[in-house]
């Protein structure tokens, strides 16, 4: 019995890295995770990741915010304290207008980002999570759980077929633990 | 979309041989990995020093009062909100990169964005420390919020002042917001480089990202929101700022053309500051390769662009004074060329209009020396354009008997010398701790949109001749292409 628990193909080429992935599910290898430097577009659908909802929650967040200073001019101007400026009326709604809007993208902007720190677990001082240390440099880690039952060779040698420039089978999950 | 190959006649993005993902990492943590140079060293004392006399004055003013500066009954506004507007001007521009050319899907912001969102973020600091000090007691300035307090009154929401409040707030800290979001990424790539302390407190600061494919969806997503949202959000900053103005019943201004006039006056000066920081950073820091001169010239044009608008609404002003049939409302545009304050008039027209003109000849806005030169002559007239709209406006009353000049003390002029050393010594901080270049987002375009790309598209062959030949002459311009490479093929 091996000791390895993950396997690694390292990829210095995205479109190397993306025929990986195809070889990898042709042959019904299951793939853990997908590490990148940047953005790649496309993998999401390989890997069968549904599109973010996060669209949803900013938008939700807005209406709260919206909401929040309005109610709040109101509360405040209308009905607690009404001003007689020139005999003007009190709910002087085009004059909320710019601090509706404000907190509006205030509250958007940070409930969309709480969420997605909070989802995607980040935070300050969290210890990361590394597989690779060149993950976030110059190659595109594809890593493979080596508990499924093909063979270990069978998995280095698809990713080397498909472009590896170097394949690591680990002992260990993370790295960046010392 | 790594492999997507982009049409030959497309200039590239990113110059040089053998640029890799890993090279583009070296090149951009480079400053940030190794001491700084001397230039630096002599550009921080410097700025520091500034920053100092900053600390000074505004404690000064917080001891003794704004009576210290140059204000009187007359002139009630004058260097303080002069500086604020021109620092919150400023901060636009990198807003408007960071999101504006983001939703145009402008890839040449990739490069720059970084700096200049950083900019913004320092520009904001400085022009809000201006808004507390002409408080003249900042503890005052709980009072401009929501809050239940001892008279039991609340903010007045009709008030543009109180509008202003929630606007540069909320700029400030979205902006901030978007641009960590977006330093994720790049800190832990310096995080999985660095060894021992520098280790821990780039972990610290990295959040623990490791850019796995959900992490990197979720980015986009959220960038993209935030872009979204920003847009808007910093059209109606400086909007806001301009109504600080405009709903007042002060001829020059009380003008219905502020707010877009204000609003292009502010991207303008954002760029031309964003010209005067990066043409330096990019020869001391050697990022000749990322920041182009396709980079510098598109920059160029903007400023060209923005520069003619706010000349158009300088006119609209002029037209519409001359229209109202207002003698006060003439009276007051005549009077910033044949009042006491003509020479700022000629600056304010002079810098902002006529100087940005040359941008129409391609020579000049290839040109590093003479561009660097006019991004400064741009922000002079910029600070006088709110100096004639502040001051001028305000030093001829309605009756005679008040008509007054404004001199500004030393601690006016201090505050405002010392801002600029605050604003630098934040940004030099920023290039020797931070990746100054957004890496991922350069790296996501090498690919596609690199001079070695564009090479293999060129050996690969069966390309429109017309078209290559197009390719080559546009690679003349850049000052970071071996252009003989191309001359024997």
């Amino acid at each position: 019995m091996s000791s390895t628990k993950y396997i690694l193909g390292l990829f210095a080429d995205p479109d190397e890295m993306m025929h990986g992935i195809d070889l990898l599910q042709k042959n019904s290898v299951p793939i853990y995770d997908v590490f990148t430097p940047m953005p790649i577009h496309g993998i999401e659908k390989k890997l069968g990741i549904k599109d973010s909802r996060l669209g949803f929650a900013a938008f939700m967040f807005g209406c709260l915010g919206g909401t929040t200073i309005f109610s709040m001019a109101y509360y405040m101007l209308v009905h607690d304290w009404p001003m007689n400026i020139g005999g003007k009326p009190a709910f002087a709604i085009p004059d909320f207008v710019p601090i509706t809007f404000e907190w509006t993208v205030l509250f958007t902007a940070f409930g969309m980002t709480l969420t997605f720190f909070f989802a995607t677990h980040l935070f300050p001082g969290r210890t990361p999570r590394v597989m690779d240390l060149r993950a976030t440099d110059d190659r595109f880690v594809i890593a493979i759980d080596a508990k499924g039952n093909t063979p270990h060779e069978d998995i280095t040698k698809i990713l080397k077929e498909a472009g590896a420039v170097e394949v690591k089978h680990n002992d260990r999950k993370y790295v960046s633990y010392e | 979309m790594a492999s997507h190959s982009e049409s030959i006649i497309r200039e590239p993005l990113i110059t040089g041989k053998d640029i890799t993902y890993a090279q583009i990492t070296n090149d951009v943590l480079r400053p940030v990995e190794n001491m700084p140079g001397k230039a630096w060293w002599i550009g921080f004392v410097v700025a520091v020093l500034g920053a100092c006399l900053w600390l000074f004055s505004v404690s000064w003013t917080f001891w003794y009062g704004i009576g210290e500066w140059g204000l009187n009954k007359t002139v009630g506004w004058a260097w303080d909100i002069t500086g604020f507007v021109w620092w919150v001007g400023i901060g636009h521009a990198g807003t408007l990169i960071s999101a504006i050319l983001l939703l145009f899907r402008q890839n040449w912001r990739n490069s720059i964005n970084r700096s200049a969102e950083a900019m913004t973020i320092f520009a904001v600091i400085c022009a809000a420390s201006y808004i507390v000090c002409h408080m003249g007691r900042p503890w005052m300035f709980v009072y401009s919020l929501p809050l239940p307090n001892t008279y039991t009154l609340w903010v007045n929401f009709n008030s543009p002042l109180i509008w202003d409040v929630f606007a540069i707030s909320t700029y400030f800290s979205v902006s901030l917001v978007f641009w960590y979001t977006g330093l994720l990424p790049d800190l832990a790539t310096i995080r999985d480089r660095a060894t021992g302390l520098r280790r821990k407190i780039y972990s610290f600061c990295s959040f623990g990202w490791t850019g796995s494919v959900k992490t990197w969806q979720r980015f986009e997503t959220v960038c993209l929101i935030l872009a979204g949202i920003s847009t808007p959000l910093v059209l109606s900053v400086h909007t806001i700022v301009s109504m600080d103005f405009a709903t007042s019943l002060e001829p020059g201004w009380h003008t219905t053309i502020f707010p877009p006039y204000f609003v292009a006056g502010a991207i303008f000066s954002g760029f031309a500051m964003v010209q005067t920081l990066l043409l330096v950073t990019r020869k001391v820091l050697g990022l000749e390769n990322y920041i182009t001169m396709f980079h510098i010239e598109a920059m160029n044009k903007i400023i060209l662009l923005t520069g003619s608008i706010v000349g158009v609404a300088y006119l609209t002003e002029f037209f519409i004074a001359f229209y109202s049939g207002g003698e006060y409302e003439q009276y007051t545009f005549l009077n910033r060329f044949i009042g006491p304050y003509w020479w700022a008039g000629c600056m304010m027209y002079g810098c902002n209009v006529l100087m940005t003109q040359l941008m129409w000849f391609k020579s000049i806005r290839r040109n590093i020396p003479i561009a660097w030169v006019l991004s400064i002559v741009v922000n002079i007239g910029m600070w006088f354009e709110r100096f004639v709209i502040i001051v001028v406006s305000l030093h001829r009353d309605f009756v005679p008997s008040s008509w007054a000049m404004f001199y500004p003390t030393w601690v006016d002029m201090s505050i405002f010398i010392g801002s600029i050393g605050l604003f630098f010594t934040m940004f030099l901080l920023f290039i020797r701790v931070l990746p100054s270049i957004a890496m991922a987002e350069v790296k996501l375009i090498l690919k596609s949109s690199s001079e070695q790309s564009k090479k293999k598209l060129l050996a690969h062959g069966g390309l429109d001749e017309e078209q290559v030949e197009f390719y080559k002459e546009s690679l003349v311009k850049f000052d970071s292409v071996e252009i003989t490479d191309y001359q024997k093929a």
